[in-house]
């Protein structure tokens, strides 16, 4: 069979690379709605999809957007949806439906500055805790962070992975300048891809219970047709599926919710280290603000400060025992990010006495490397 | 207990509701039971597999229909059942998508996907529950509830014109409309077997009685909803949909006011989009 794989070298920008790697994933349904700086991974999915048997729609508005990828999830395929801010914020009542419902989708975020309709075409990072909580209610939510066009390819496969994986909602948090720089990216040959689809169940249609996990604490998932008369609500339900208005349900609901990340955490959390070994200062940083980082720690090693880099591939779920084993024998945390400090309290919150900072911006502008430098220069002396 | 379900004709429905899932939750002498019924039995005239039907709900007291019925179903968010059946439907078109849901709900919070499902001909099958008001949630003014009349938050009247529904799905470009009250259960059936076997928009709005939200504050009882549905109703097929507002002083239009054939969104999009000589991989027909 021909493969729809576009194997070599290109010269693309991020957002085309996204829809590259959803398009090596499997992914065969995208619903969209145009947003400023996201537009292009629609407009590229928009052009590759019919090439292989897939569907886009630009749907009303963004929550259609959300909605439509759910019930495409549901007849069997990989589907998703690209946005930005506005769009991310009203995707949110969405998204806690997909989490209850267990159903796997891949939500890319380019993300620019607010609040509100702040700057549409220049990055910041400042929806990184809308990710994490953004939606009502408790849950545990998977965030991946590219720092280049290449991870804009790598991480979306990565992302499709895990949502089929653990049958949930994975975040795409990406930025504008992300999103629309152009680099070299490398796409394999499409047999050295690993993609994974959810599995489907076997046995019994009358007995299959929707909601009983499996081994890695999540169940088989049935598409629609399969026989199995699934019912799939946004209510607390049992592992039948069925709505139950109790206490017990939902403690026994939001146990198997929360399990299947929390239990799984080693599969999930993707970070990259650099010379972290002998350092004194761990610079934590993501996506786009992890290039400046990287390039402060270089710099502090020429200045002979023993500086290291801590880079968060996966952000949610945060990598809590990773900064708690440094704390214990690093003097100080530098968290790089483009808003005014949210991953930063994540890091304090697990960085016990050992002192954290913040290099941050409120947006629209990388972060120079040289206000990393100067803060590692005063939490020193 | 044995002896007597052994005995007991069982219900010719019953393969088609959950029934580990009855007593349902509707209130006595609601109406949302019968159009449900109505439904339930047009999918089973129609002869056609029950895997191959999909029921999308939003929320509301009608809304709950996806949780009765033995088949796929989905109890989505507050107005958003348009979009999730959109997705269904242009992933696997040969499915039979049916929406059951509430005129708050296809109407108010989700009147943005009801207009433009309806624009783009996406086929699948719209069933409103128009019972006036915000039933679940204790009578609430709608975007249905008529002129003056009286709801939990217009304790002195409604003082806001409704839409006339009918109008709304022509005007945005559904090729189905018709219009039924929950005692019209055989012109109801049809409707709905009409509706599954065409294809394209089809939008049947069923006027249905709430007693305990709406008929307590406006002086109506159960059965005084009833009369006037049998008494102050007009079936005239082909009504231009302006003339289609509900006004039972002056008698409300039912009928089929719509029925036009037009290329769907699935078949519009696959013949522009996909290459002629590609084989049509991975769509099963269950
Ligand atoms: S509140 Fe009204 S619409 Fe809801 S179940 Fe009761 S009678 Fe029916």
């Amino acid at each position: 069979m021909k493969s729809h794989v576009l194997t070599g070298e290109h010269f693309i920008n991020g957002d085309e690379a996204c829809a590259e790697g959803a398009i090596a994933a499997g992914c065969k349904f995208f619903g969209g709605y145009p947003i400023t700086p996201a537009t292009e991974v629609a407009e590229q999915i928009s052009i590759r999809l019919p090439q292989v048997g897939g569907t886009f729609i630009q749907m009303e508005d963004e929550i259609a957007a959300m909605t439509s990828i759910l019930g495409a999830a549901w007849t069997g395929v990989k589907s998703m949806t690209a946005t930005s801010g506005p769009g991310f914020s009203l995707m949110m009542e969405t998204v806690g439906l997909a989490v209850v419902t267990e159903t796997p989708c891949v939500v890319v975020n380019v993300q620019r500055a607010g609040p509100s309709t702040g700057l549409p075409t220049q990055g910041a990072q400042a929806d990184m805790m809308q990710a994490r909580w953004g939606s009502h209610g408790d849950y545990e939510i998977i965030a991946l962070a590219p720092s280049s066009p290449q991870e804009m390819f790598d991480l979306t496969i990565t992302a499709f992975n895990l949502s089929e994986t653990y049958r949930t909602p994975v975040f795409i948090m990406s930025d504008e300048i992300v999103g629309h720089m152009s680099e070299k990216v490398i796409i394999p040959e499409a047999r050295k891809i690993k993609t994974v689809s959810r599995p489907r169940p076997t046995g019994r249609k009358d007995r299959f219970l929707p909601y009983k996990p499996g081994p890695n604490g999540v169940a088989p998932m049935p598409a629609i047709g399969d026989g199995y008369n699934v019912h799939v609500t946004g209510l607390t339900h049992d592992e039948k599926g069925y709505p139950v208005m109790s206490v017990e349900t939902q403690k026994e609901m939001m146990a198997r919710l929360l399990g299947k990340i929390r239990n799984n955490l080693d599969d999930i959390i993707l970070t990259e280290e650099h010379r972290l070994e002998d350092a004194d200062i761990v610079v934590v940083s993501y996506g786009v603000s992890a290039r400046t980082a990287y390039t402060a720690v270089e710099e502090a090693r020429q200045m002979g400060i023993k500086m290291g880099l801590l880079r968060l591939i996966t952000v949610w779920p945060f990598p809590e025992e990773k900064i708690r084993s440094l704390a214990k024998r690093v003097k100080g945390f530098i968290t790089v990010e483009i808003n005014m400090g949210q991953i930063c309290r994540e890091v304090q919150r697990f960085a016990g006495l050992t002192p954290t900072y913040l290099a941050g911006h409120p947006g629209g502008a990388i972060i120079p490397p040289e206000d990393v430098l100067k803060i590692a220069k005063e939490a020193l002396a | 207990m044995k002896n007597s379900s052994t005995t007991a004709t069982p219900h010719p429905l019953e393969d088609l509701v959950r029934m580990d899932r009855i007593p349902h939750i509707w209130c006595s002498g609601c109406g949302t039971g019968s159009v449900f019924t109505s439904c339930l039995t047009a999918i089973k005239q129609s002869g056609i597999p029950y895997n191959q039907f999909a029921m999308v709900s939003g929320i509301g007291c009608s809304g709950r229909g996806a949780g009765y019925i033995n088949i796929d179903s989905f109890h989505t968010t507050h107005g958003r059942a348009i979009p999730f059946a959109t997705g269904i439907k242009m992933a696997r078109p040969d499915l039979k998508v049916i929406v059951f849901s509430g005129d708050g709900d296809l109407c108010a919070i989700g009147g943005n996907h009801l207009i433009h499902a309806a624009r783009r001909n996406m086929d699948i099958i719209v069933i409103c529950v128009n019972n006036l008001t915000y039933g679940m949630t204790g009578g609430q003014v709608a975007a249905t509830t008529p002129f003056k009349a009286k709801s939990s938050t217009t304790t002195l009247g409604n003082p806001d014109t409704p839409f006339n529904l009918p109008l709304l799905a022509y005007a945005a470009g559904a090729t189905y409309v018709a219009r039924w009250t929950m005692l019209h259960a055989r012109d109801l059936t049809d409707a709905v077997q009409t509706a599954i076997a065409r294809k394209g928009f089809s939008f049947i709005e069923v006027l249905s009685p709430c007693p305990v939200n709406f008929g307590r504050r406006n002086r109506e009882k159960s059965l005084d909803t009833l009369r006037k549905y049998h008494e102050n109703t007009i079936v005239k097929n082909g009504a231009h949909p302006s003339e289609l507002d509900v006004d039972f002083n002056k008698g409300v239009i039912l009928g089929t006011f719509v029925n036009v054939d037009r290329p769907t969104c699935d078949e519009v999009y696959r013949k522009m989009y996909w290459p002629a000589e590609e084989p049509k991989e991975q769509r099963k027909t269950g």
